[in-house]
C-alpha cells in the first residue's frame, strides 16, 4: 500500500511534469499546425459567450490561487500575518466563490459538448476527455471544500503545502506528507496530476500561447519573405 | 518616406458577367477542404442585397474595420488591444456558420441505389458538418444571384443609405449589379492589427496579406476585425485561413487563379508604389469622405526619377520598378480616375479597387423626358444611382464616380463616332477633361484588354520561387507540416518513420509501345 502510494505522489508528479514539459515541447517544434485554442464558438454561439467566460475566469482565478496557496513557504505568509486558520477560510471562501462561477460555466460547456449536434460532431476526443477530467477535477475539489470544513485548523492545508513544495524543490520523501490526509484530497491531486500528464496532447496546450505580448507590439507586423 | 510595393487589382464591375467563374476555380485550387466547405476567398455577390455572411456590410452589425478615436488616433472597432483581449474567452462580434451557411452536400448515390417506387429519387442535402439530413439550405455565397429573394430582405443592403430605396423594390424600376469580393491586402489590414497572436502579416515585398498558419492559434480576433469578412474560421483545423493573392503564383509572375480564369477579362493587376511612412496619416483622415482622396495622396507615381531613386534606397528591385510604369491599377486608379477602393470608410486602405459600372438608360430617358448632356447621357438617368454606387465606393461623395461614369459614357460615345460616324468627336472628350491618348489607352486596357495589358506582374526572385501546382488544396501558409492533422511523415527524431517499407513491385509488366499484349482471357470462357 505504502508502494502504491509512493508511486502515485511520489513518482508520478515526476513522470506527469516531465511529459507536461518534454511533451509540450516536442509538440511546439514538431507540429505547430495543431496548436490551437480549439474554438467551436462559430458553429454554436448561443449562451456561449457567457458560459465560456464564466469558466475561464473561473479557472484562471483557481490556478493561481493553488499556485499561490500550495508554493508559499509558510514562513512567508506567517511574516505577512496570516495564520494557517485564516488561510485555510480564505483558501475555501475564494476557492469556493471562484470554483461555482467555472461550475456554472462549465456545466453549459459540457452538456453543449455533448448535446449540441454540431459541436458533438466537429469534438475530438481528447477535446471529451480532457473538457469532462476538468469537470471532474473541478466538482473534487468543491466536495473537498465540504470535508476541509470539518477541521478548519490549517493542519492538513501545511500538509498539502508541504507536498506540493517538496515536490517542486525536488526532495526525496516528499509523498509522506500525504499519508494522513482525506481520501478526498488525494483523489484530487491525482487528478490534476493527471491533467498535467495529459496536457501536452489536448487542446490545452493553447495556455502557453496566452497573447499577452499582443500589449507590446505595434498593430500592424511586415515581414520580409527572406 | 519609405517606398513600399504592391501589386493591386482593379475590377472593372461595368464587365462583370457574374459568371463565378472566378469563385470556383479558386474554390477548387484552395478551399476544396474539410473544414473550408463554407469558405469562398473569392465569391460573387449581387447588389443590391446583403450577401455573404449576411450584412456584411454594416458595421453596426459587426463592427468591422477601424473607427476614429476623439484623439484623432484610429483603433480596431472591435476595440483596442484591452477590449480585444478581455472579449478573447467569447467575442461578441463573430459570426456564426448560419451567417455564411451551412455547408452540405447532396445525398447523390440514392439516386442510384433508390429501390423501385413511383416517385422519381432526389438527392436531398446532407450537412458536411454533422453529416445528417438538412431539411433545407438557408443561405449561400450568392444566395441573392440575379435579384435572389424578396426585396424586403434585401432592402436592408446598407448601401441604400440617404436613397429613396423603396421605389427600387418595383419591378419596372428594380436594378443590379454584380460584386465579386476577394480579400483586399490592406494597406491599413485591421486583421493584422487585432491579431492577438501576430500570426497575420503584411508581406514586404508584394503587399500580400498572409496568415501564418503555424503560429495562427485560433483567437478569432480577426475575423470580426475584417470589414469585407473575408478571413474565415476552418473550423476542422481550428485556424484562420482567408485568400492568400496566390501568392505562389505571383511570385512567378502568374496572375492569381481567379484573375487567370475570369471569361469576362474584368480583372487588373499590377504594382503600385505608395508610401508607407503616412499610411496611419491617411487612415486616420478626420472626415471619411476624405479618406478615398487621401488614399491616391499616399501612392507614388513610378515615372518621378525622385521616387524612382527613393524606392532603389528602399530595396525595390528594377524589374518592380518597370513594371510599376506600366501598371494598368495605376493607370486605373490615378490616370483615369475610373477605379475606387471598396467602402474606403473602413479605413483599412483596401487594395482591390473597382470601375463602377455603367447601367441601360431608365425607360423615361428612352421616352426623351430625362437630360442628355450633350451626346452622353446624364449620368443620372442611369438606373443605377449614383448614390448608391458611391456608398460603395467613395464613402458617399458622388462626384468622382460621376466622373467615372461619364468618362466610361464619353469613351464609347468617342469610339462609337470613329466606327459608325467616323468622326473623332472632340468635344465629347472635352466635357470629361481626358485627351484623345488617354481614351484610345483606354479603350485599349478596358475594351480589348489584353492578357499582357491586365497582368503586369514582375517576378519574384528567382530564389524566392517555387513551382506553384504542387500547393494547390493547400492550407495558406505555413513554415511547418502545412495541412497537418497531427500526424508526421517524420519520427519524433527527424527520421522518416519506418512502419512502412517501399517494396519494389516486380510483377508489374511494362508496357511498351507498338508491343501487342495479348489479352488475358479468363480460364472459364476460353474452354
Amino acid at each position: 500500500m505504502n508502494y502504491i502510494h509512493d508511486l502515485l505522489f511520489g513518482v508520478y508528479p515526476y513522470i506527469a511534469g516531465a511529459v507536461f514539459l518534454l511533451g509540450s515541447w516536442v509538440r511546439f517544434d514538431k507540429d505547430q499546425y495543431s496548436w490551437k485554442a480549439g474554438s467551436s464558438q462559430m458553429l454554436s454561439n448561443r449562451g456561449f459567450r457567457r458560459a465560456n467566460t464564466q469558466f475561464h475566469v473561473g479557472i484562471l482565478l483557481l490556478f493561481f490561487g493553488h499556485l499561490f496557496g500550495l508554493l508559499t513557504p509558510p514562513s512567508v505568509y506567517h511574516a505577512l500575518g496570516l495564520t494557517a486558520e485564516i488561510k485555510q477560510l480564505v483558501a475555501m471562501g475564494f476557492g469556493g466563490a471562484f470554483g461555482i462561477l467555472c461550475f456554472l460555466g462549465m456545466t453549459s460547456l459540457v452538456k453543449r459538448r455533448l448535446t449540441d449536434p454540431r459541436v458533438r460532431a466537429t469534438s475530438n476526443t481528447s477535446d471529451i476527455f480532457i473538457l469532462l477530467l476538468i469537470y471532474v477535477q473541478l466538482i473534487l475539489g468543491l466536495l473537498s471544500i465540504y470535508v476541509s470544513s470539518s477541521h478548519m485548523d490549517g493542519q492538513q492545508m501545511l500538509l498539502l503545502a508541504e507536498w506540493a513544495q517538496q515536490i517542486v524543490t525536488f526532495h526525496a520523501g516528499a509523498a509522506d506528507a500525504l499519508l494522513t490526509v482525506n481520501w478526498l484530497y488525494k483523489l484530487h491531486i491525482f487528478v490534476g496530476l493527471t491533467m498535467f500528464l495529459t496536457f501536452p496532447f489536448t487542446r490545452l496546450v493553447h495556455i502557453w500561447s496566452a497573447p499577452i505580448w499582443y500589449f507590446g507590439r505595434n498593430f500592424q507586423i511586415v515581414r520580409r519573405k527572406i | 518616406m519609405k517606398i513600399r510595393a504592391q501589386i493591386g487589382k482593379v475590377l472593372n464591375l461595368d464587365k462583370c458577367i457574374g459568371c463565378h467563374t472566378c469563385s470556383v476555380t479558386c474554390k477548387n485550387v484552395w478551399t476544396s477542404r474539410e473544414g473550408m466547405e463554407y469558405a469562398w476567398f473569392n465569391n460573387v455577390e449581387t447588389k443590391p442585397g446583403i450577401g455573404y455572411p449576411k450584412e456584411w456590410e454594416n458595421q453596426k452589425v459587426w463592427n468591422g474595420g477601424w473607427t476614429l478615436k476623439k484623439d484623432g488616433d484610429i483603433q480596431p472597432k472591435i476595440g483596442g488591444k484591452w477590449r480585444i483581449l478581455a472579449n478573447i474567452f467569447g467575442n461578441p462580434d463573430l459570426p456564426e456558420i448560419d451567417d455564411y451557411y451551412e455547408p452540405f452536400d447532396f445525398d447523390y448515390q440514392h439516386l442510384h441505389n433508390a429501390p423501385e417506387g413511383k416517385h422519381q429519387p432526389t438527392a436531398r442535402p446532407r450537412s458536411l458538418i454533422t453529416g445528417k439530413r438538412m431539411q433545407k439550405i438557408e443561405w449561400g455565397p450568392n444566395w441573392e444571384d440575379i435579384l435572389g429573394t424578396e426585396f424586403e430582405n434585401r432592402r436592408k443592403d446598407i448601401n441604400f443609405e440617404n436613397v429613396q430605396k423603396d421605389i427600387y423594390g418595383e419591378f419596372e424600376n428594380t436594378f443590379m449589379m454584380y460584386l465579386p469580393r476577394l480579400c483586399e491586402h490592406c494597406l491599413n489590414p485591421t486583421c493584422v492589427a487585432s491579431c492577438p497572436s501576430g500570426a497575420i502579416y503584411k508581406r514586404e515585398e508584394d503587399g500580400i496579406v498572409l496568415i501564418d498558419q503555424d503560429k495562427c492559434r485560433g483567437w478569432r480576433m480577426c475575423i470580426s476585425a475584417c470589414p469585407y469578412k473575408k478571413i474565415y474560421f476552418n473550423w476542422k483545423s481550428g485556424k484562420s485561413e482567408k485568400c492568400i493573392f496566390c501568392y505562389p503564383r505571383i511570385e512567378m509572375g502568374e496572375p492569381t487563379v481567379c484573375s487567370e480564369t475570369c471569361v469576362g477579362r474584368i480583372r487588373y493587376l499590377g504594382v503600385m508604389l505608395y508610401d508607407a511612412d503616412r499610411i496611419k496619416e491617411a487612415a486616420s483622415t478626420e472626415s471619411e469622405l476624405d479618406l478615398y482622396q487621401e488614399q491616391l495622396n499616399i501612392f507614388l507615381d513610378p515615372n518621378d526619377p525622385a521616387v524612382i531613386a527613393q524606392a532603389r534606397k528602399d530595396g525595390i528591385p528594377d524589374n518592380w520598378l518597370e513594371s510599376a510604369k506600366a501598371s494598368p491599377v495605376y493607370k486605373m486608379a490615378m490616370d483615369w480616375k475610373l477605379a475606387f477602393p471598396l467602402h474606403p470608410e473602413y479605413r483599412t486602405l483596401p487594395m482591390v479597387w473597382y470601375i463602377p459600372p455603367l447601367s441601360p438608360i431608365q425607360a423615361a430617358a428612352d421616352s426623351g423626358k430625362i437630360g442628355v448632356n450633350g451626346i452622353i447621357p446624364d449620368v443620372d438617368s442611369l438606373r443605377i444611382p449614383v448614390k448608391y454606387l458611391a456608398n460603395m465606393l467613395t464613402a458617399g461623395d458622388e462626384a468622382p464616380v460621376t466622373l467615372a461614369l461619364k468618362r466610361l459614357l464619353a469613351m464609347r460615345a468617342y469610339k462609337r463616332g470613329q466606327h459608325v460616324d467616323g468622326i473623332n468627336n472632340q468635344t465629347v472628350l472635352d466635357a470629361v477633361d481626358l485627351s484623345a491618348r488617354q481614351v484610345e489607352e483606354m479603350y485599349r486596357y478596358l475594351a480589348i484588354a489584353n492578357y499582357e495589358d491586365r497582368f503586369v506582374i514582375p517576378t519574384g526572385h528567382r530564389k524566392e520561387a517555387t513551382e506553384a501546382f504542387q500547393e494547390q488544396g493547400g492550407c495558406g501558409f505555413s513554415f511547418g507540416d502545412g495541412c497537418s492533422n497531427g500526424s508526421s511523415e517524420l519520427n519524433l527524431f527527424g527520421n522518416k518513420k519506418t512502419n512502412s517499407v517501399s517494396i519494389n513491385v516486380g510483377s508489374v509488366k511494362k508496357y511498351e509501345p507498338g508491343v501487342r499484349i495479348p489479352p488475358v482471357i479468363p480460364k472459364s470462357l476460353s474452354s
